[in-house]
């Protein structure tokens, strides 16, 4: 990498070559502002919100895009500038949809910061944008094409980061739009649900369909039992939305707020997690002697699933049939708890908080009813979650640090790691190897699947036997990784899969992360790391000596898929 | 945009055929558009079906063949009528007048630009130059061209194709 | 595959044959007729003409003697189908087919010339062109680009062989570095004829000195301007040496494929570049292996398909490369990574068409054609309000007046001339004060217009500016892209405002968001199309200020063009009561008693103008 010189408002600097007129301003101290851009994913120069003087050059130039080089001589704030970047603002607020006061986004929209950081004055040309539908028939996100700005970052991600491509730029000009093929709603498309759009979308034109209201109004029901699980990537980043620092695990206030806000009982997933490896764990073992179906696919990623069926059918076989740990946690809550507790199935509401988007529609599953009840009643997203918080009037940061509700207890640290890319892999081994070997293993942490590549792999010897492992995490990695498998051009008996680039940490449903990570800060790996140390925390780390689990396969379950656990706690996949 | 003539079945002879088109510029670099043409050309326009094959046989998802197709005015995906008018209105023409031509054939057909009458027969563009500027205003009827056209034309020329 | 001797054998035998258009008369007795089939005369059935004297030919066993030679445009579009009969070269004009008979009879057997079907350029009989050259419209052209086009068969590289065709590829090869041709390129001061008029040799020789191992040649044939078809008529009628440029082209920068990326509505060009792409490579001169080097070209036609915004050169890659046809902002430029990543060249049809000339008759040749920045010629399509609307190409330099007045024969009608409009969406309009501006790039650039790719459109007293400057607003914003905001919403919004502005409900202040908008969408809009579609209005604006201004504060169309603005009321002086207008009007706003005048009800008026143009006494007023 060769250094350059150039001249940023007067200020010169040597810089990396490689970089752009945008990041070698913001080494000299100097934020630009941007709106389409998002780093590597969509550096296309579209909005025109960042221009740059650039001598030499004809007319502004777009900073996110424009390299530097040596000699360059730029400006950034000049009286042109200034007025180029406003007028253009108040075009695009002259095309959008202005009632913030109740946009979900109020006070964390980009434009409305923008707006506010430019100056802008009254927007005085008339109409708005033409399209006013609301999409909302989809089971996770909502579409607002009168607030979308066209800055195409949603399109960028569905196509390039996740290869879902579910939305596009349709029609030209004035008329183009985002939406669906035949600007169908998002629910006729092969949207996966995974969110990753509403993580990047800078206003509300995509966001989460809010399930608050069903919540709400079960806990205002005092016919009804409500029960409510949370996922472990939830602890890791609720706390962002109350001003905590990013990666402070914040499992005890989070259990402490459920409790403030009503539900009769707060479980762990990770319980289920726990449930979910004793299952994938014991059909891993079956497929691997058997030398069936392999590699076995990890299932409990939803957006994954989904893609999995749109776009490999010849591979959903080998497809892992055990549940997610919400769903597997969901039907023992109205079997075996239920019974245990003696309470009617029918009258317990079951909530789940979940990192995803994607889970709201594995919630609606026709085929997530085994039990005879719905397995899960409701899902909400961590960023719902806050809201209830919010308006709920608790003071989050003074919460005490409070328990789950037994009898599920604490779960193991297995299950806690279920929320990074990596996690379900590494807690999978810890029992496998166990099992396999016949005798404890010392060995309870594995470098090779922590990483933050998009895929990774590893070999390991078990019992004798080679298994070859991947873990990758992000569609558009899926998608190629798949493709080799299904042309055979690689041999692994085991793959986990996780369709938000980074896993559950950083899913659709989590706190917005853009204004972060634009600020430099490393999202994902703090979350990662507040994971990572609950697990180091936990004294049981492995899921087969979660003592709950041993107890509800000899009281009520039996063997892992086998009989009732089967029943309960394995599904099947549709081409779609 | 929604599709009218969804319920049109395409003959099997013909999706064969798209097949083959699709088979043909599959590996090529840019297939999409010189697929979308070649099959426009033998269908007249691009159905759903159609888009979803090419979807398919290049591996890209339904909404980029979408997004594609309504980024070009010439793809169309809904059936043209038997007899399509366009009407040229580029700046020779515009001078001349061609927008009062345009119209009278919208005000004689009752339909607008874009639009096919309900019985399918006529069916209207508007066109950016035919190139035929050195007889404008032009309009033209399938493949027909009729140059120096006054709006007193309109019917007249119209009538010959009842 | 063809050696080079076979080549130069065919040239020869071509050459002696066709002795006959070149004023060698080889054989005397013999006869060719020339017939246009641009799209202009085939639209105006000049293929039934070719038909018609083949028939004729073959009945009266007159194949020995005379040759029919179907051709490209000879630029008289207003006055097509055109014929010309060789060796004596003979124009007829408006020809239909019905006039085959004559033709034959009178001229080609008879030996006389149908007198009425020649020009007749002023108001006396007197004033008869036999010939092309005599014709007015053809004195002050000088013919480069379309040197070929009206004299060989474009669908015979045999005939453009013989106008040596080939010959500069030939020498390229056998006798040139790629940097002896780009060395050319440059002194030649050839710039690009597609708008912006960038230095041909520049853009080479970035191309040719970034390693890759690929590069491609593009060929932007994706007229797309409005009422322009100079390409189109090379295309039709000179495919060749579009070719031929481009495997120089290839050869300078060191590319070994290329592409033409063609508009799907110019079917005629389409076919021609296929059959021409077929012969050359038939005779070896694409493929691998040119003229016995390790030279390999070959080029694939690729059609656009109506987006106009694809002129654009990085959009055109884009749209090459199957995706919407959106600008990418640059750098990167083409020259380093274009088309597929690869460093590409584009280059516009009639800047090719000028490269074989130049590589034969040399640099020095080139520049001194045209004036000190523009060198060579260009051509213009003229049309609107003028009376040979047509194809012409003159030396750079030449002023408008010449074009307007000496080459297109003025303003039909009696009316005045009020502006010309050149470069399209992204030009401007040049008032009656510029007529002796001299045609250069940089000249139409002072006075608020640019070259643009060559239309030149005339506008006389009926047109109302505000109007024109609304068909070009209207045209941009349902051509933009839509990628960035300020030419997706910015030109929106500018229609939006002439909107009102022509239908009388403009307001004070909207002048001056105009200028704002503008001036935004100029500095700010990602590409050149965005950046330069305001111009149409910013020269309206600066030269037409009055009719805004009437337009707003009057509520006044000077023109008598926006319909909003107009009304229609009948002169009792003049109305005899004959009641024709009342039976025309199609929304039965007009009443009266037979033989006493008629009054038009302008509530119910729709402004179709069909009372005027049905009265006989011209009582109907238009204010």
């Amino acid at each position: 990498m060769g250094k350059v010189n150039i001249t940023i408002d007067g200020c010169k600097m040597e810089v990396e070559d490689n970089l752009t007129v945008l990041e070698a301003a913001k080494q000299a101290g100097i934020e630009i502002p941007t709106l389409c851009y998002l780093k590597n994913i969509n550096q296309i120069g579209a909005c025109r919100i960042c221009l740059v003087e650039v001598e030499g050059a004809r007319g502004l130039q777009a900073s996110c895009s424009y390299p530097v080089s040596e000699g360059m001589v730029v400006h950034t704030n000049t009286p042109t500038v200034r007025e180029a970047r406003k007028a253009t603002l108040e075009l695009i607020l002259s095309n959008h949809k202005k009632n913030c006061l109740s946009c979900s986004r109020n006070t964390d929209c980009e434009l409305q910061a923008l707006a506010q950081k430019m100056n802008v004055g009254d927007v005085i040309y008339e109409g708005t944008h033409e399209d006013e539908k609301i999409d909302d028939l989809s089971t996770s996100i909502v579409r607002d094409n009168s607030k979308c700005i066209l800055c195409r970052r949603c399109v960028a991600v569905c196509k390039n980061v996740q290869s879902v491509g579910a939305i596009e730029v349709i029609n030209r000009g004035f008329k183009s739009k985002v939406a669906p093929a035949y600007d169908r709603p998002l629910k006729d498309s092969n949207c996966v649900n995974c969110g990753q759009c509403v993580a990047v979308c800078p206003v509300g034109a995509l966001t989460i369909k809010y399930d608050i209201d069903r919540i709400w109004e079960a806990l205002a029901d005092n016919d009804k039992y409500v029960v409510v699980q949370t996922a472990p990537a939830v602890r890791a980043a609720l706390g962002e939305e109350f001003g905590l620092p990013i990666g402070t695990a914040v499992t005890g206030k989070m259990a402490a707020a459920l409790k403030r806000l009503g539900f009769n009982k707060v479980f762990d997933t990770d319980t289920g997690a726990d449930f979910t490896i004793m299952e994938e764990g014991t059909e891993f073992i079956t497929r691997l002697t058997e030398n069936k179906n392999l590699p076995l696919i990890t299932s409990c990623s939803p957006g994954w699933v989904k893609f999995a069926e749109h776009n490999f059918p010849e591979l959903l076989d080998n497809l892992s049939t055990a549940k997610s740990p919400m769903s597997m946690f969901g039907a023992l809550i109205k079997t075996y708890f239920a019974e245990k507790e003696g309470i009617d199935p029918s009258k317990i509401f079951s909530v789940a908080v979940m990192p995803c988007t994607a889970k709201k529609f594995e919630c609606e599953r026709p085929e997530m009813d085994a039990s005879g009840y719905r397995d899960v009643d409701a899902v909400i997203t961590t960023v719902e979650l806050a809201k209830m918080i919010k308006e709920a009037g608790i003071n989050f940061e003074m919460l005490p640090e409070e328990q789950f509700d037994d009898p599920a207890g604490e779960a193991t640290g297995a299950g806690v790691i279920f929320g990074t890319s990596g996690g379900v892999m590494e807690a999978a081994i810890r029992t496998v190897v166990e099992v396999l070997e016949g005798k404890e293993i010392p060995q309870v942490e594995y470098e090779e699947v922590r990483g933050i590549d998009g895929v990774k792999e590893a070999e390991l010897t078990v019992a004798g036997k080679n298994v070859k492992i991947a873990v990758v995490s992000g569609l558009k990695n899926a998608r190629n990784l798949m493709e080799k498998v299904r042309n055979k051009e690689v041999d692994y008996q085991f793959i986990e899969v996780m369709a938000c680039p980074g896993g559950c940490i950083m899913g659709g449903g989590q706190p917005r992360k853009v204004l972060k990570e634009r600020k430099g800060i490393d999202v994902r790996g703090l979350r990662k790391g507040a994971l990572y140390s609950e697990d180091k925390r936990l004294p049981l780390r492995k899921s087969h000596k979660n003592p709950y689990v041993q107890k509800v396969y000899k009281e009520f379950l039996g063997e892992p898929n086998k009989g009732k656990a089967h029943e309960l706690f394995h599904t099947h996949y549709t081409e779609r | 945009m929604s599709e009218k003539g969804t319920g049109i079945a395409i003959d099997a002879a013909k999706l064969k055929e798209i097949e083959k088109i699709i088979e043909k510029h599959k590996n090529e670099g840019g297939a999409l558009i010189p697929i979308l043409h070649e099959a426009q050309d033998l269908l007249g326009y691009l159905p759903e079906e159609v888009q979803k094959m090419i979807a398919k046989g290049l591996n890209i998802s339904l909404a980029e063949v979408y997004g594609v197709a309504t980024f070009y005015s010439r793809f169309k995906l809904n059936p043209k009528g038997k007899y399509n008018i366009q009407v040229c209105l580029g700046t020779a023409c515009y001078v001349k007048g061609s927008d009062k031509v345009l119209a009278k054939i919208e005000e004689t057909l009752g339909i607008k630009t874009g639009e096919t009458t309900p019985d399918g027969k006529f069916s209207i563009e508007s066109a950016r130059c035919v190139g035929a500027c050195g007889l404008a205003p032009v309009m033209v009827v399938n493949e027909e061209v009729y140059g120096k056209v006054t709006p007193d034309m309109v019917k007249d020329i119209l009538s010959k194709y009842e | 595959m063809k050696s080079l001797e076979e080549l130069n054998e065919i040239r020869t035998k071509t050459a002696e044959k066709l002795g006959i258009r070149m004023g060698k008369q080889v054989d005397i007795g013999k006869k060719n007729i020339l017939i246009c089939c641009g799209t202009g005369c085939t639209s105006s059935k000049s293929p039934k003409i070719i038909e018609e004297f083949n028939k004729q030919i073959k009945e009266k066993k007159l194949e020995d003697k005379v040759e029919v030679t179907k051709t490209g445009c000879f630029g008289l579009c207003a006055r097509g189908p055109i014929v010309i009969v060789y060796p004596e070269e003979t124009f007829y004009t408006h020809v239909k087919p019905e006039d085959v008979t004559e033709i034959m009879e009178q001229d080609i057997i008879g030996g006389n010339v149908v007198e009425r079907l020649l020009v007749k350029e002023g108001e006396t009989s007197d004033q008869i062109a036999h010939k092309l050259h005599e014709l007015g419209f053809y004195k002050k052209q000088m013919r480069l680009a379309l040197r070929n086009c009206g004299r060989i068969n474009p669908e015979n590289i045999d005939e453009y062989l013989a106008f040596d065709g080939y010959e500069a590829l030939q020498k390229v090869l056998l006798e040139m570095t790629p940097e002896q041709v780009v060395e050319t390129m440059l002194a030649s001061g050839l710039r690009g004829r597609g708008g912006a008029g960038f230095p041909t040799g520049r853009k080479w020789d970035f191309a040719r000195k970034v390693t890759a191992d690929q590069k491609y040649v593009c060929c932007n044939a994706d007229e797309g301007d409005p009422g322009a078809f100079m390409d189109r008529s090379v295309l039709e009628g000179d495919p060749h040496s579009v070719l031929e440029a481009m495997a120089i082209a290839g050869y300078a920068i060191g590319a070994s494929q290329g592409y033409i990326y063609v508009r799907a509505e110019y079917p005629i060009a389409v076919e021609r570049l296929k059959i021409a792409i077929n012969q050359a490579r038939e005779y070896g001169i694409l493929g691998n292996n040119i003229f016995g080097t390790d030279f390999n070209f070959d080029i694939d036609l690729r059609l656009g398909a109506g987006a106009f915004v694809c002129g654009e050169e990085t959009a055109l890659m884009t749209s090459i490369e199957g995706k919407r046809g959106e600008p990418r902002t640059r750098p990167p430029f083409p020259a380093v990574k274009g088309l597929f990543g690869k460093p590409t060249i584009l280059n516009n049809v009639e800047t090719l068409a000028n490269v074989p000339q130049i590589i034969i008759n040399g640099a020095e040749w080139f520049k001194n054609i045209g004036t000190e920045k523009s060198s060579g010629t260009k051509v213009f399509a003229l049309g609107g309000k003028i009376k040979n609307t047509g194809l012409v190409e003159v030396p750079m330099g030449t002023t408008l007046r010449e074009i307007i007045y000496d080459i297109g024969g003025g303003i039909p009608n009696g009316k005045e001339f009020k502006a010309a409009q050149t470069g399209g969406p992204s030009g401007g309009c040049i008032p009656k004060e510029h007529l002796d501006t001299p045609i250069d790039y940089d000249s139409l650039m002072a006075i608020g217009s640019m070259m643009g790719s060559g239309g030149l459109i005339v506008m006389d007293e009926d047109n109302c500016m505000v109007d024109i400057a609304k068909f070009f607003l209207e045209f941009t914003q349902d051509e933009s892209c839509g990628k960035c905001p300020p030419c997706r919403i910015g030109t929106k919004r500018m229609y939006q405002i002439l909107e009102r502005i022509t239908e009388g409900k403009g307001k004070e202040g909207d002048i001056e968001e105009l200028e704002k908008l503008a001036q935004n969408i100029k500095r700010s809009a990602l590409c050149g199309l965005g950046q330069t579609a305001p111009n149409p209005v910013l020269s309206t604006l600066k030269y037409f200020r009055d009719e805004y201004e009437a337009h707003i504060k009057e509520k006044r169309c000077p023109a008598g063009a926006c319909k909003g603005l107009t009304k229609y009321h009948i002169n009792p002086d003049l109305c005899k009561g004959c009641g024709l207008c009342a039976r025309n009007c199609p929304v039965g706003a007009i009443t009266g008693e037979v033989k006493s005048p008629h009054t038009i009800n302008t509530d119910k008026c729709v402004k179709c103008g069909l009372c005027m143009s049905k009265c006989p006494f011209k009582a109907i007023e238009k204010k």
